[in-house]
């Protein structure tokens, strides 16, 4: 088990033949991710990396059964790229693409909804499955066997929560990236309900930043849902208000969406929170090892 | 990104929102002959710089006369104007904006704003005009009216009702309301904006409404389909160092501290902030140099965080992924060579071939190069070198 994806997810990569597609799609492969083609429209015909390249993602999907896309599209061009795969009846999109419109992503958001797709992203790593399947552009080998479901809005804290968690004898069963835009399509809340279901997994780390009230939202989910432990960060306890602090969604709007408010209430949810982001994989142990 | 008001109000009189007459001048010598050609015999004189507060501040007078025209925006053009939002330095008036007098029957508050939770566009409409929509929304929150706008149907007569109703409207005023509301989320919806702000918005004599300030903010992630917003773009209102950071693509916020850092990627780089708070030191910056960092971008790093008088230490942490840690150290290396760094330089390097990079770094020998394997480490070994400087 594992949630979302395994070493059965059929992937193709949109964008498959450009610099970062190509490059990040070998890296999947290598990592043994059930890469079955791609898509490049245009290009439709060719072989690249050993692999089929289609020029519409529902050619992909009626030829090799896809199921899951990696989006490595550019930011004009990827809203599109989000809707035609779902569309298509790919179940499991995972956008890479950082800087897309926010009116571009209102609408794409709304309809992979609608066609009961699910995305995640964008402006995210993705999504790794330890030693089963790696959609995505995360150093592969950080992510060890294990029992620890991650969710980050972030993209090397992923990679710093997942070393601490293996430096600390345990391991990660699902990692996602959910991306730090003001839109993404799948949030903390969605991950909990399928790591508090997934039989494989222990103990849930979460991480968030400033900016939006999605961790707010999560901790009321967690009040009411969440049994396994799980140890929270937030990032952005010294950001000063009004600064957009790297990721476009990461702004302290008036007095809202501050570190503290996020961590008070994951406190009060019964979520370990920790102040020092050094702190996430020893807290993580000392909760499985009480549970 | 944001504009001045005069550039907003040119907006919104393209897409027919009503306005005041106005003219926006950089020249004191220009203000008589700029309140002539408004015509009346009222005209408020209104420094143009970003920030809220200024009519508090005194950057917002209200002229009877020619005469106090002239006064009123030498007084005014020049001025080191401070408000709640500026700092304590002010921020230097270089453009004013003189504007017709209007009748005045009410006040109200309008916005355009995106709502994450929602994931759509929400209008807010609130009876206290002139009051900032945060201070209303903690204290009398009953007082704010809105309606979330699904892009795929635009804005529609019964967004308009719901929110003229709540205000308190007349049916006659509502149908007025409409038409001006719609319009406003054409400005916002046409733009990409991702802030629209009318306050106070005014309901005249006749029972029309008029924009009489308006504030308005873009996504950036848009601009590049805008051309005509982009070049609205004013550097004088931006922090310069933070300009040229984003110029090589690195992001860079500067901050009170004295412990600058330097890291890959924004969570990662806003953890570094928060660990170094925590160890007993203040940070000098925010500063995320991508998620591949090269020689090229780590020396930009450096000058960057140099051009900073408080910094005493500087802290790289870099989470190595899939470039690795070896070259990453050798880049490091290298930018030292090309921007002389005097700070004691802690350098936390871990993921692929981590090993090997405190190794190059050891065999350097640079004697202000000082490593450290751990985030918390790292941390507390660059505060403690301020406190040996």
């Amino acid at each position: 088990m594992s949630i979302l994806v395994n070493k059965d997810s059929k992937v193709i990569v949109q964008g498959f033949t450009g610099k970062e597609g190509t490059f990040h799609a070998s890296q999947c492969i290598e990592y043994g991710t059930n890469v079955v083609g791609g898509v490049t429209p245009g290009k439709g015909g060719q072989i690249h990396l050993d692999k089929p390249v289609f020029n519409t993602v529902i050619e992909a999907v009626e030829k090799v059964k896809a199921d899951t896309s990696l989006i490595f599209v550019p930011p004009a061009f990827a809203a599109d790229a989000v809707m035609e795969a779902a569309e298509a009846g790919i179940k499991l999109i995972v956008c890479i693409t950082e800087g897309i419109p926010i009116s571009d992503m209102m609408i794409a958001s709304k309809y992979v909804k609608k066609m009961n797709s699910r995305l995640i992203g964008p402006n995210c790593p993705g999504i790794i499955t330890a030693d089963e399947a790696k959609i995505g552009i995360m150093p592969g080998f950080i992510f060890k066997k294990g029992k620890v479901g991650l969710i980050s809005k972030s993209g090397t804290l992923t990679y710093e929560a997942a070393n601490q968690v293996v430096l600390a004898g345990l391991g990660i069963s699902t990692a996602v990236g959910i991306g730090g835009d003001p839109i993404i399509g799948t949030t903390f809340i969605d991950l909990l309900e399928l790591f508090e279901k997934d039989e494989d997994t222990e103990a849930i780390v979460m991480i968030g930043e400033i900016g939006g009230d999605l961790e707010i939202k999560a901790a009321e989910y967690i009040k009411e849902n969440v049994t396994k432990p799980v140890v929270a960060f937030i990032a952005g306890q010294t950001a000063p208000k009004g600064k957009r602090m790297g990721h476009a969604g990461a702004i302290i709007a008036g007095s809202k969406g501050t570190a503290q408010e996020k961590m008070e209430a994951l406190e009060n949810a019964g979520a370990f929170v920790v102040k020092s982001p050094a702190d996430i994989g020893k807290t993580i142990k000392e909760k499985i090892i009480n549970n | 990104m944001n504009i001045h008001e005069y550039q907003a109000k040119e907006i919104f009189s393209k897409y027919s929102v009503p306005i005041p007459k106005g003219k926006m001048i950089e020249n004191a010598d220009d203000a008589v002959s700029a309140a002539k050609e408004i015509g009346g015999n009222i005209w408020a004189i209104k420094a143009q710089i970003h920030a809220g507060g200024r009519g508090k501040g005194g950057g917002v007078k209200l002229a009877k006369t020619l005469d106090e025209v002239k006064k009123y925006a030498s007084e005014i053009i020049g001025m080191q104007l401070i408000t709640h939002q500026t700092g304590a330095e002010g921020k230097l008036v270089k453009k004013i904006y003189i504007e017709g007098g209007i009748d005045i029957k009410n006040e109200f508050y309008l916005g355009v704003v995106l709502d994450r939770t929602s994931e759509m566009p929400v209008m807010m409409a609130s009876t206290e005009g002139g009051v900032e929509i945060e201070k209303v929304a903690e204290e009398s929150p009953e007082k704010i009216v809105k309606v979330a706008i699904d892009p795929l149907i635009g804005f529609n007569g019964f967004h308009a009702r719901k929110l003229a109703f709540g205000m308190g409207l007349t049916p006659n005023q509502v149908k007025h309301f409409f038409k001006f509301a719609k319009a406003l989320y054409a400005v916002y919806a046409e733009n990409d904006a991702s802030l629209i702000e009318i306050n106070p918005l005014v309901l005249t004599g006749e029972d029309t409404f008029i924009a009489l300030d308006g504030k308005m903010g873009f996504d950036d992630n848009a601009l590049y389909r805008h051309k005509e917003i982009s070049a609205m773009r004013d550097f004088d209102e931006e922090e310069a160092t933070e300009t040229e950071a984003g110029k090589y693509g690195l992001s860079y916020i500067k901050l009170d501290g004295n412990v600058a850092c330097m890291v890959n990627g924004a969570g990662l780089a806003m953890s570094t902030m928060d660990i170094i708070k925590l160890e007993g030191g203040e940070p000098a910056n925010f500063l995320d140099v991508g998620g591949s960092a090269s020689a090229e971008t780590v020396a930009k790093g450096f000058e960057i965080i140099l051009q900073d008088k408080n910094v005493k230490s500087i802290f790289i942490n870099i989470f190595g992924g899939i470039v690795r840690c070896d070259r990453i150290a050798n880049g490091i290396l290298e930018a030292t060579k090309k921007t002389k760094v005097g700070v004691p330089l802690i350098v936390r390097l871990d993921g692929t071939n981590a090993l090997e990079a405190a190794e190059i770094l050891k065999k350097a020998n640079i004697e202000n190069i000082i490593t450290a394997s751990t985030l918390a480490e790292g941390a507390k070994k660059a505060v403690e070198a301020v406190k040996g400087v």
